[in-house]
């Protein structure tokens, strides 16, 4: 494989400590060495340029059911925007669900190498795996959703969590799956009869258990097993005034606990999209930013993970397995609706959106998203994500982060914004003048996610031995001032590697890499009352074989990655 | 000493059981029983295995006389016909896997073609009301372990989907519903009173072709405004009787055929169908669900909705995709004589498409590639044989409720029988070769 020396960049990477000194990044069998160790390198030179490990997105919603049903149903996504074949790209399309193909390239262009997807039905677990085989370039592991499902609310009810953690040991191999999601824990499956659970006490109808039962189970599960990453919450009451004291519930469940796993994480929960989560006031008229409180509490809790969700104010779809919540939202909005209920696992929701700078509780969104990044005293646990599609498509991380590390910047949208007077009074952001620095934004983005996932000895870092995953931006630390700078370099990246080969070059995806699919085998000992649950399970409630409910590794992915847990301990 | 294989998945209806098992010779050559398949999928896997089966591609000359060719000259025929084609059309899709769907799809790219599946003439209508309206939905397994109120609208499982009534909607005893039919009330909208509508707790025998007024009506019922006399056919009394069955129920579900999407008013029909699930969510928990009827017609849409955006009728001609029904689907493209070559593929449009469509199929460069002699490979130019997928071949396919589910190979095809991946894979080697793409 070729040999690389990327020369007189300013790199920034907080797990080396390099803040934008001018440091040579050397390439070799696709990991990074010490310049030493390269002979007859190809030399890019990064002078001028800003140098990162490849980019880590820690949530999105990129490949599935939900995803394709947001693509089929919604052909006005694909007006104005698609791009004829072209070299080694296929034809691609789409704004907020783009095709599987546009998905891989656009990540690409903004220098990202590993995403993973953020909720997988596990009897869908086959087309996640078909749509992730077919998106070009990016690592992607997928989080099979537990947070409803009747085996998890059975056996926690109970008190059984080692059954519970045999249960999603199996779970996790036979659907080839990376982490515990836990969605709306409980009201997923209320949603099944029509109802919702709005707080983490409120019982699950029949199965007589609690939300708050549901997350700290598998979060002991998820510790029992020892899984790189940690249980990944969107807890209840997402989007709802004064949902910030459902979500300060759901942080306390997790107060002073302890991670257990040889991968270097430090958290017991991650938080997803918390924007979402952070609203004051008692309705849509008085609903106010409640992101200081949300991360008071965050910036005292080390052992805890989030990430933003931040509202870009574009059309977008919404897409969730919060099933109660899409109906919900379609009831605010009026617009098509689309839901499908998953036999004992969990159901989902799509709904277009429009986040209009014209109305007054979108521009609130738009700057709880951006005040949670601000308050933030440790940026390597706190994400950039704009949950995409649901708050805005991913490919506005760049203009995130225009608004992060400018204030001039941020002033000039909330200007914008129809009713910027009313924003302002409704949240903190006009009062916060911090700005981001590119050192932070790699924690936010690369050394902060890829060790929140259990990944750091792969990603997130330019420490030889890693992944060569690297990204190369056309924007000078030094010189450059004008905030739209930012987003321009940050969506064009000017070279990417994936794995030590050029991806990237000059803003053009030149390949379609070499991807990997990741996924965590986590041995237990043998449980035979699970084994013997699972072949009742499906005998009687589920309506495929057991037999035709595991993935098929060769036929459904590609270049597979497994990581091995040994919990028989 | 015969073998059981288990767990086998019938490649016929979009009900897509798969608790089949397959008794097979124990050189695994030929299937001697199938068990618990319906009458029509039992058939699927006997048939691929009668003595006259073609396993030689054939082409018809000049005068229409039938020859046997190569393999070599069927992939050289159909790489130099596409290749040579300003727009062909490329129909079909609905009865192979989504493997050999995902490598017509690369094809169509390069030579420009259009992509379109039998949704075209079936359930295409539901996907624009889908588009229109959205739709709520679950999986089979979520009727059978909750439903209580079945309606079954323009559509006839005992005949097209036999098994599921028994698997999934009507018999089975799950998780909430332990009474299994006995607790369930069934609703057949119908103007025949079939084998089905025979079942029914209630049967609306609706006028034929007013299925939007009774939809109108139900949701006026539901909402408890005054009606007339009568709508449809049926009497006020009857549809409130319905509206208030589906009110009281705890989880409804509405099964539409192609009793709806191809009657009068189509798209509209589901549009307002699907807008009575939505109003019957303010009450209850409600959703509904297309009866698909090939086995992977939904995976089509899936995999062309992956790759490009759109669930059907994909025009690739013009070097992105483009998506218009009634401009781009096949029928209006055949009689509008806006193709030029055809290459059908797991599907049978001469048996299903009007006789225009058909005879202009019968005019142009074409070809068929297809397990089974039919109306289509007769007027198609070529007619190139391949393995039939789900008995000779594995790979995914997707049930009526987009649930994914590997198909398996029970037993071997005759021997060079390549299957549709296979001759596509080939295809798409030469077209690149021709249009010297790397």
């Amino acid at each position: 494989m070729a040999e690389y020396l990327i020369k007189n960049g300013f790199v920034f990477d907080p797990v080396l400590e390099i803040n934008g000194d001018k440091v040579d990044i050397a390439i070799k069998d696709g990991k990074i060495v010490q310049s030493t160790e390269i002979k007859n390198p190809t030399v890019v030179d990064a002078a001028g340029k800003t140098v990162m490990a490849g980019g880590v997105d820690i949530h999105a919603h990129v490949a599935g059911p939900k995803v394709n049903v947001g693509r089929n149903y919604r052909p006005e996504d694909k007006l104005f925007n698609y791009e004829p074949r072209k070299g080694v790209k296929r034809m691609a399309g789409g704004f907020s669900v783009p095709t599987v193909f546009r998905t891989g390239y656009k990540y690409a262009q903004m220098g990202y190498t590993t995403v993973m997807e953020a909720a997988m039905p596990p009897l869908y677990a086959r087309h996640t795996h078909e749509e992730m085989r077919d998106t070009p370039i990016l690592d992607q592991g997928a989080y099979p959703v537990f947070g409803n499902n009747w085996f998890v609310l059975e056996y926690l009810k109970n008190h059984e969590v080692e059954n519970a953690a045999a249960y999603i040991s199996w779970l996790l191999r036979t659907t080839r799956g990376y982490a515990i999601k836990i969605v709306n824990p409980g009201g997923t499956e209320a949603w099944g009869w029509g109802l919702n659970c709005n707080s983490i006490h409120d019982p699950v109808p029949y199965f007589d258990i609690t939300p708050a039962q549901i997350m700290k189970g598998l979060m002991d599960a998820n510790e029992a097993l020892r899984l790189p990453h940690s249980i990944h919450i969107h807890t209840n009451n997402l989007g709802n005034p004064g949902n910030y004291e459902t979500t300060l519930d759901t942080f306390k469940l997790f107060q002073g606990e302890k991670p257990n796993n040889d991968f270097g994480r430090e958290q017991v929960m991650h938080h997803t999209h918390v924007q979402f989560h952070s609203y004051g006031g008692d309705n849509w008229g008085n609903v106010e930013s409640k992101a200081d409180e949300i991360m008071n509490y965050v910036n005292n809790n080390d052992n805890m993970t989030m990430d933003l969700g931040c509202v870009t104010l574009d059309e977008t779809t919404t897409m969730t397995a919060d099933g109660p919540f899409e109906h919900h939202l379609t009831e605010l909005n009026h617009l098509k609706w689309a839901n499908t209920d998953v036999e004992l696992e969990t159901a989902a929701g799509v709904v277009p959106y429009i986040y209009s700078p014209n109305v007054k509780v979108c521009g609130i969104q738009w700057a709880i998203g951006l005040e949670l990044a601000l308050l933030a005293k440790d940026p390597m646990r706190v994400f950039i994500t704009t949950d995409h599609p649901n708050a805005g498509p991913f490919f506005r991380y760049p203009r995130v982060m225009k608004w992060l590390m400018s204030q001039d910047a941020r002033e000039a949208q909330m200007d914008a914004l129809k009713w910027a007077e009313k924003v302002r009074s409704a949240t903190l952001l006009s009062g916060l003048d911090r700005e981001l620095t590119l050192y932070e934004i790699a924690a936010m983005t690369r050394a902060g996610t890829a060790k929140a996932l259990g990944l750091s000895h792969m990603y997130g870092s330019l420490k030889p031995g890693l992944e060569a995953d690297v990204a190369v931006y056309d924007y000078n630390p030094e010189t450059a001032e004008d905030p739209e700078l930012i987003e321009k370099a940050f969506g064009n990246a000017a070279y990417l590697f994936k794995g030590g080969e050029i991806v990237v070059k000059e803003g053009e995806v030149v390949s379609n890499g070499n991807k990997k699919t990741l996924w965590v085998d986590a041995k237990v000992a043998e449980n035979p009352q699970v084994q013997r649950d699972v072949a009742e399970k499906f005998l009687r409630y589920y309506t495929v074989t057991q037999a035709n409910y595991e993935v098929n590794e060769k036929v459904f992915m590609k270049n597979p990655y497994r990581i091995e847990v040994d919990a028989t301990q | 000493m015969a073998k059981i294989i288990s767990d086998v998945v019938c490649p016929f209806c979009g009900t897509l059981c798969d608790d089949l098992e397959v008794k097979v010779s124990d050189d695994g050559k030929e299937i001697l029983e199938v068990y618990n398949a319906c009458v029509i999928g039992t058939e699927k896997f006997l048939h691929s295995q009668a003595k006259d089966r073609l396993t030689v591609p054939m082409k018809q000359d000049e005068e229409g006389n039938w020859n046997e060719v190569s393999v070599d000259d069927a992939v050289e025929y159909t790489a130099q016909m596409l290749c040579n084609a300003k727009k062909p059309l490329m129909y079909g899709w609905s009865s192979t896997n989504c493997e050999a769907q995902s490598k017509g799809h690369e094809i169509a790219e390069l030579v420009g073609g259009v992509v379109d599946n039998t949704a075209t003439v079936c359930h295409g209508t539901t996907l624009i009301a889908v588009q229109d309206v959205g739709v709520p939905s679950c999986t089979l397994g979520e009727v059978k372990n909750r439903a209580d109120r079945i309606v079954f609208w323009g559509c006839n499982p005992a005949h097209a989907h036999p098994r599921h009534m028994s698997r999934y909607s009507i018999f089975p005893r799950g998780f909430f519903t332990g009474k299994g039919h006995k607790a369930r009330k069934m609703v057949v909208v119908d103007p025949r009173s079939t084998d089905t509508a025979k079942m029914a707790d209630l049967h609306m025998q609706i006028e034929q072709g007013r299925d939007y007024e009774l939809l109108s009506a139900l949701r006026v019922a539901i909402r408890g405004n005054p009606l007339p006399e009568t709508v449809a056919g049926i009497p006020r009394e009857t549809i409130q009787d319905v509206a208030e069955t589906l009110k009281s129920g705890r989880f409804v579900v509405i099964f539409f055929g192609m009793g709806v999407t191809q009657s009068l008013s189509k798209n509209h029909n589901i549009d307002i169908a699907i807008a009575l699930t939505r109003d019957l969510n303010d009450y209850t928990k409600a959703a509904i669900m297309p009866m698909r009827g090939h086995y992977n017609v939904t995976g089509s849409g899936q995999v062309l909705g992956w790759q490009f955006g759109y669930p059907f009728c994909v025009d690739l001609s013009r070097g992105f995709a483009r998506y218009n029904p009634g401009d781009s689907t096949s029928n209006d493209l055949l009689r509008r004589g806006e193709v030029d070559a055809v290459f059908v593929l797991g599907s049978d449009p001469g048996a299903h498409f009007p006789i225009s469509s058909v005879k202009k199929i019968a005019q142009l460069p074409s070809v068929c590639v297809e397990p089974h002699y039919t109306p289509t490979t007769a007027v198609c130019k070529l007619h190139m044989p391949v393995a039939f997928v789900g008995v000779e071949e594995g790979g995914c396919a997707y049930r009526m409720d987009n649930v994914p589910i590997e198909t398996r190979k029970v037993v071997e095809p005759p021997e060079g029988m390549l299957s549709d991946e296979e001759f596509l894979e080939r295809v798409l080697e030469r077209v690149k070769e021709i249009k010297g793409v790397a």
